[in-house]
């Protein structure tokens, strides 16, 4: 073929890196934490609260000095200005005034009136008003809707697979989760209802790559009942390796795109996931699968239900006598 | 598992044909896509706010005030039942079951008989208020839950609301209220304005192409309760200032100016309109003219019949807008209301007359206006970057599998038609982060065929004839996908449950995405790639 990511066939020894892996994404994961522990997030207006109203002009771009010197004689407390779509609209945040819906309905009218004075040809671009009950809440089904869905998935794979799968696979997520929250952390990107949809397609991406790794070493583990663990385990990712790297590559192509083009209200949502898929794909290979060697996968329980797999190929004769 | 039964061939075609034919009104001018014959789908994408611009509203509706109104109507009912017993003419005074200290107690009624012993008769008055039954199809057959209880303790009577029936009352509130707002916001039905419920007490609505959330608020924010009251005559002027008055009798504000006291009691209500609509009286004035329905006519007739004379009161949210004197039965079941104020004012009453009362109060949570510019530019970079991303998946699936990736562009298309055919069929909501959604599935997509890919390679390498090295790829891939997949359908579904806005958006997308790609990835290629196969037998394949 034209392009070849990697030779025919590697044998990289991935297991014997797991001592380097674990200290790696353990310091990570903690670093992560204490950063969000102490940093915070910077939770954008859908999980915080206030008013949020955007100016801009077709064709040229904003002085932002200008937008605060319009805002400040409003005397609205804690305001941020911030230059977005390459300088030619200004994102203005303003804390929840006191007072009830009324306040911030007036908030944004004075705004509003106060750019139609000053800046007259400046285009009202968007405005959100999101009330406290609402913000949390918003907050609280982030929250429930991630731990669902890592619950469903832990469940479904403890199905199909054993238990030791099961929790492979979850500690992988959950590792892949708490290192996003130390990216944004670090970052300081607006941390919005649309990045809880991105947690939720690391999820299901970092899921997706370690399923497919979870099974060939099922079906390896089936095949050579003679091969030690920590073979079964490096034979079956080198067996897949070229697999996660392309469909790592494609998938980035298409974010990359969407990084670069799609405007300033997806990029939040484009660089988590880019930064989701390198994390899943590491840790389905680095975290997931020597997490099975940790928790000592027995393999009688794993060829016992024979004959009701599909991924037991009968068509080859004595297979299970190879080794 | 190479060879191809025509039905399964037939299937094929089928849903290739299907997304076809949903897709293709996206992609055809207004024009040709009205005159299409019926039997197609005319349906084009819904694009969400984000996308198209306007104001995105977010409510709050007071329930609990439905509740209210409803142990206040059934305290209403057993003062009517009291005073007709009291005024029945063929059993002595004394066996008469009336009752007093009728009131609202939390979420019951209670009523005392006011001569203990005629407990059975007084049952018998009540009973048939504890009858009544909501959210069935028939009242008699059932089918519906029961809505009051009806209970005794000595002399005093309670009805309570069952749980299931205050449930009912609250969801068909909410309903009510919706039908109200789109009444209100777009009476001609022309704005494509969408109502949705959220959760049990909360109401989303969407006008696109508005950039007023203001003045949306303030029409869907009238309460417009309508109501004809008697005027309670004969009070000094002190004896209202210092609040001297019975129960049910409450002072109001009149809309010129000055105080007027009203019975509570509610004579007609808005409730009883079939239409309103702007006109003038004699003078020139403007003035709203309304017709009452059958039941309205009829107790409007009879209260103005047996009180010619004394004035009544029509009462717009609390306050007076006029007392006029009744001159004469008024029985045809029109009238009018003057001193309304302007032409505009009077349109307005008018339209939120027709539209009905909110049976809610509702406020305002959020509030969202995304102007029309946002919203191009946001499809413009949204389909950018979908079409680079698509263009740059092709390029590299054709460098590193050659025919087969070609095959698997083939299905990538496929997919991206169906997406497309079925977002608009079923006219879901297209928003940008379920373009994202979308340029996702692409990306994922192929995962499926990347897989195949490499387990024919492998299998060829370990030495599989063309055929064989076919059908074990496919075989023993296929499991795998469907685990892949089925954990991040989980995903997709959380986050169509759990999400709002603008994360089901994106749920929707990714989900449809999941299960066209499972066609098209998994099928289609199988098929496009064993009729190559069948047709050239290379001695190897090239992959």
């Amino acid at each position: 073929m034209l392009l070849q990511l990697l030779p025919k066939e590697t044998k990289i020894n991935f297991l014997g890196m797991r001592k380097i892996a674990a200290v790696l994404s353990i310091a990570l994961m903690i670093g992560s934490l204490a950063l969000f522990a102490v940093n915070s997030l910077n939770y954008g207006i859908d999980f915080q609260g206030g008013i949020e109203v955007e100016f801009g002009y077709e064709d040229r771009t904003v002085d932002i000095a200008t937008i605060r010197a319009v805002i400040a004689p409003l005397n609205m407390g804690d305001v941020s200005v911030k230059g977005i779509d390459d300088g030619s609209s200004a994102l203005i945040r303003i804390e929840r005034q006191p007072g009830g819906d009324e306040a911030q309905s007036d908030a944004t009218r004075r705004v509003r009136e106060a750019f139609t004075a000053a800046m007259p040809d400046i285009e009202y671009r968007q405005g959100n008003i999101i009330g406290p009950v609402v913000s949390g809440e918003l907050k609280r089904d982030g929250v429930l809707a991630v731990t669902i869905a890592v619950l469903l998935v832990l469940i479904y794979i403890w199905f199909r697979f054993e238990w030791q799968f099961g929790l492979g696979a979850v500690i992988a997520l959950v590792h892949d989760i708490v290192l996003t929250i130390g990216f944004f952390a670090v970052t300081r990107l607006d941390f919005n209802l649309s990045i809880i949809a991105a947690l939720l397609t690391i999820v299901g991406y970092s899921l997706n790559d370690t399923v497919v790794v979870y099974d060939r070493v099922r079906e390896n583990i089936r095949k050579y009942r003679k091969i030690p663990m920590e073979d079964v385990l490096n034979l079956s990712l080198n067996q897949t390796l070229s697999r996660t790297l392309m469909t790592s590559v494609t998938t980035l192509l298409a974010l990359f795109a969407l990084f670069f083009l799609g405007g300033e209200v997806i990029q939040g949502f484009t660089a988590a996931m880019i930064w989701g898929v390198v994390i899943g794909t590491y840790s389905s290979v680095f975290v997931a699968s020597p997490l099975l060697m940790f928790f000592k996968i027995r393999r009688e329980s794993m060829i016992l239900d024979d004959g009701k797999d599909p991924t037991v190929d009968k068509t080859r004769p004595g297979q299970f006598g190879q080794f | 598992m190479l060879n191809f039964p025509r039905w399964k061939v037939i299937m094929i075609v089928l849903v290739c044909l299907f997304g076809i034919i949903t897709a293709l009104p996206n992609f055809l001018p207004e024009k040709t896509r009205e005159n299409l014959p019926g039997f197609l789908p005319n349906q084009t994408l819904s694009l969400g706010l984000d996308l198209r611009g306007g104001v995105n509203l977010l409510f709050a509706a007071a329930t609990e005030d439905v509740v209210n109104a409803r142990l206040n109507n059934i305290a209403d009912q057993i003062r009517d039942i009291s005073r007709d017993e009291g005024r029945r003419r063929d059993i002595p005074r004394e066996q008469r079951a009336t009752f007093t200290n009728i009131r609202v107690e939390g979420e019951t009624v209670t009523a005392t008989l006011r001569n203990p012993e005629l407990t059975e008769r007084g049952r018998e008055l009540l009973l048939p208020l504890s009858q009544s039954t909501v959210g069935g199809v028939n009242p008699v057959l059932g089918g519906g839950v029961q809505e009051v209880t009806l209970d005794r303790d000595e002399a005093i009577f309670t009805l309570a609301l069952t749980e299931q029936g205050i449930e009912i009352q609250k969801r068909d509130a909410i309903s009510r209220a919706m039908e109200v707002i789109r009444k209100r916001v777009d009476p001609d039905g022309t704005k494509e304005i969408t109502l949705q419920p959220q959760g049990g007490d909360r109401i989303i609505l969407e006008v696109p192409g508005a950039s007023d959330p203001d003045a949306i608020i303030d029409i869907v924010g009238k309460t417009a309760k309508l109501s004809f009251h008697d005027v309670v005559t004969g009070l000094s002027a002190s004896d209202i200032a210092n609040g001297r008055l019975r129960p049910r009798q409450k002072a109001l504000p009149m809309r010129d100016g000055g105080q007027i006291v009203i019975n509570e009691r509610v004579i007609v209500s808005g409730d009883d309109l079939t239409d309103a609509k702007p006109s003038y009286d004699q003078g020139g004035q403007p003035v709203v003219s309304f017709a009452f329905n059958l039941s309205g006519a009829k107790r409007f007739g009879s209260h103005t019949a047996n009180n010619v004379g004394r004035p009544f009161a029509i009462v717009l949210d609390d306050v007076v807008i006029s007392a006029p004197n009744i001159n004469g039965p008024i029985l045809g079941g029109a009238g009018i209301i003057q001193g309304v104020g302007d032409l505009a004012e009077v349109n307005e009453l008018a339209t939120l007359l027709k539209a009905g009362a909110l049976p809610v109060d509702l406020t305002v949570l959020t509030r969202r206006t995304i102007g029309p510019g946002v919203g191009a530019d946001n499809i413009e970079s949204g389909s950018m970057a979908a079409m680079i991303g698509f263009v740059a998946v092709i390029l590299y699936m054709i460098l590193s599998y050659g025919r087969f990736g070609l095959a698997a562009n083939v299905a990538l298309i496929t997919n991206l038609v169906l997406i497309t055919g079925v977002l608009s069929l079923f006219q879901a909501t297209l928003t940008l982060p379920g373009i994202a959604g979308v340029v996702l599935t692409i990306g994922m997509a192929v995962d499926a065929n990347v897989l195949i890919f490499e387990r024919i390679r492998e299998e060829q390498r370990a030495g599989a004839k063309p055929f064989q090295a076919m059908e074990r790829g496919y075989g023993q891939a296929f499991s795998t996908i469907m685990d892949a997949n089925i954990t991040t359908f989980i995903a997709a579904a959380t986050l169509y449950f759990l999400g709002s806005g603008p994360v089901q958006g994106f749920a929707v997308t990714l989900g449809i995405g999941i299960l066209t790609s499972m066609f098209t990835a998994v099928v289609l290629t199988r098929y496009i790639l064993s009729s190559w196969l069948k047709r050239a037998r290379p001695a190897t394949l090239p992959i």
